[in-house]
């Protein structure tokens, strides 16, 4: 995980999960276009999940598909309860994700790289955002199901939590499970957007600590 | 998450009425509004249903067609799901291609279906790789009164409950289509329990009032082992997992009430 690495966002963030290879960029809070979309009391969130035509085996087609459409909104929904929306009345921020290298389980990826990106921009959060899928592989429940065992796979839990809140702010689920076993999986995504969790901070102090460093050292010269 | 003035002070009032127990109109929180199902109302569909869910209305219409499988799926016929927020039906729906929320709707309810195996995909493949029936879902939303996705997939069922399949046979790898119709071949009823959170309280089959002010929304579908086969979370807010575990329990309980209206034997 990586923060800041785009020049002309306001944030950015990059995540390597196994070969998933995400990107994610904000801009904003900006002004609202067209201006009717804009709410009196409260930021909006606009929200685009992209595939790249290169990121998996068969060349997908750049254009945004159903399935580019529905992640856009459930992401954007597992996003918006994490920030603090009133705080920018009349605004839009965007958060743009855009997949380079998909192995399943890139809407998780896309959130968790999301999350870092709006912290990144500076944007006031409730709490980081971190997603993992758990799912069932033949009979056996796993975490973070890569590409094979998610389309072999018996069932598939996208997840996403605002761990500090205990707050589950991204469940779908498609297959089949019985609820013991259901149980047992949101127990152990809890667990991966733990680990996750971990890492975002780790990521975020190790950009701003060393800034926070260099600019005491300004001072000292001064 | 609402904006306006008048939508502040009804939140106040449902959310105060809630949290004693009860509803605007007079449900339990865990009572879902009056269901009228229709089957077989479009004659020239193969398969057809229109549900009223209280004010809700929508009419399912199922068409099956030729053509070719999917490349991974060589012997299966292939399910398709799309849904029409018809203007008619809402001042709020708009002409045009499907906007994300029908996207999502058709998707849930596609989910549904599919992954409880509902339709015997297997038994629609004429010829491998080549020939497979095409079954067409088409949710037609005519009144918007809340809760489309519950009255979207109740109805899809019993529109394919009632579904005719040409009776074929292939000659020189092509279908032919021979006089009559046999059913569609269905084995399993997926059906969906719909909750809004409203300042943490539960209550199924939010009418249009109480998902304007909701702070969040989970659907779970179950099939009948009630096993779960799907589950869309939707809305800006969140949920505990404890939330989530007791949603369980009452769709456990509600999805076995709401087949029987469905799934007649």
């Amino acid at each position: 995980m990586e923060v800041g690495i785009l020049a002309n966002a306001d944030g950015s963030a990059y995540l390597e999960q196994g070969k998933n290879k995400v990107l994610a960029a904000v801009y904003g809070p900006k002004e609202v276009h067209p201006k009717h979309l804009a709410q009196a009391d409260r930021a909006i969130i606009r929200c685009r999940y992209h595939m790249a035509p290169f990121s998996v085996e068969e060349r997908k087609s750049p254009a945004p598909s159903r399935r580019e459409i529905e992640l856009s909104k459930v992401i954007r929904e597992a996003l918006e309860p994490a920030i603090f929306l009133e705080y920018y009345p009349q605004t839009a921020i965007d958060v743009f994700i855009e997949i380079l290298q998909a192995d399943g389980g890139t809407r998780c990826a896309g959130i968790t790289t999301a999350a870092l990106a709006l912290a990144d921009a500076g944007i006031p959060m409730r709490d980081l955002v971190a997603a993992c899928a758990a799912g069932k592989v033949e009979g056996h429940l796993v975490l973070d199901l890569q590409d094979e065992e998610d389309k072999k796979g018996e069932a598939d839990i996208p997840f996403a939590l605002m761990p500090h809140m205990n707050a589950i702010t991204l469940l779908q689920m498609d297959g089949s499970l019985t609820i013991d076993e259901f149980e047992q999986l949101l127990d152990l995504a809890t667990e991966g957007c733990k680990q996750l969790y971990t890492l975002q901070k780790e990521t975020l102090k190790e950009k701003y600590v060393t800034v926070g460093e260099e600019e005491g050292e300004e001072e000292v010269e001064a | 998450m609402t904006s306006t003035i008048v939508a502040r002070v009804k939140q106040k009032r449902i959310a105060e009425l809630i949290a004693s127990g009860k509803r605007l109109d007079g449900r339990g929180l865990t009572d879902y509004r009056d269901i009228q199902l229709e089957a077989g109302v479009i004659e020239r569909a193969e398969g057809s249903a229109r549900i009223r869910l209280g004010k809700t209305e929508v009419m399912v219409g199922i068409k099956i067609d030729i053509g070719e499988p999917f490349p991974d799926v060589p012997n299966q016929g292939v399910l398709t799901v799309n849904a029409e927020l018809v203007p008619l039906a809402s001042p709020t729906f708009e002409p045009g291609p499907p906007n994300e929320n029908a996207i999502e709707l058709a998707r849930v309810v596609d989910r549904g279906i599919r992954e409880s195996k509902a339709i015997d995909l297997e038994k629609l493949c004429a010829v491998p790789g080549k020939k497979v029936f095409i079954v067409f879902v088409d949710l037609y939303v005519l009144n918007h009164a809340g809760n489309l996705i519950d009255a979207s997939a109740m109805a899809a069922l019993a529109a394919l409950l009632n579904t005719k399949m040409p009776k074929f046979e292939v000659k020189d790898g092509e279908i032919v289509k021979k006089p009559g119709y046999t059913q569609l071949p269905i084995k399993n009823y997926p059906i969906p329990v719909t909750f809004a959170k409203i300042d943490n309280t539960f209550i199924v089959d939010p009418w249009l009032e109480e998902e304007e002010i909701m702070d969040a929304r989970l659907t779970m579908t179950m099939d009948k082992d009630s096993k779960i086969c799907a589950i869309q979370k939707g809305c800006c807010g969140y949920f505990t997992k404890e939330q989530i575990l007791e949603a369980t329990k009452i769709a456990h309980e509600k999805t076995q009430e709401l087949r029987k209206l469905v799934v007649k034997d």
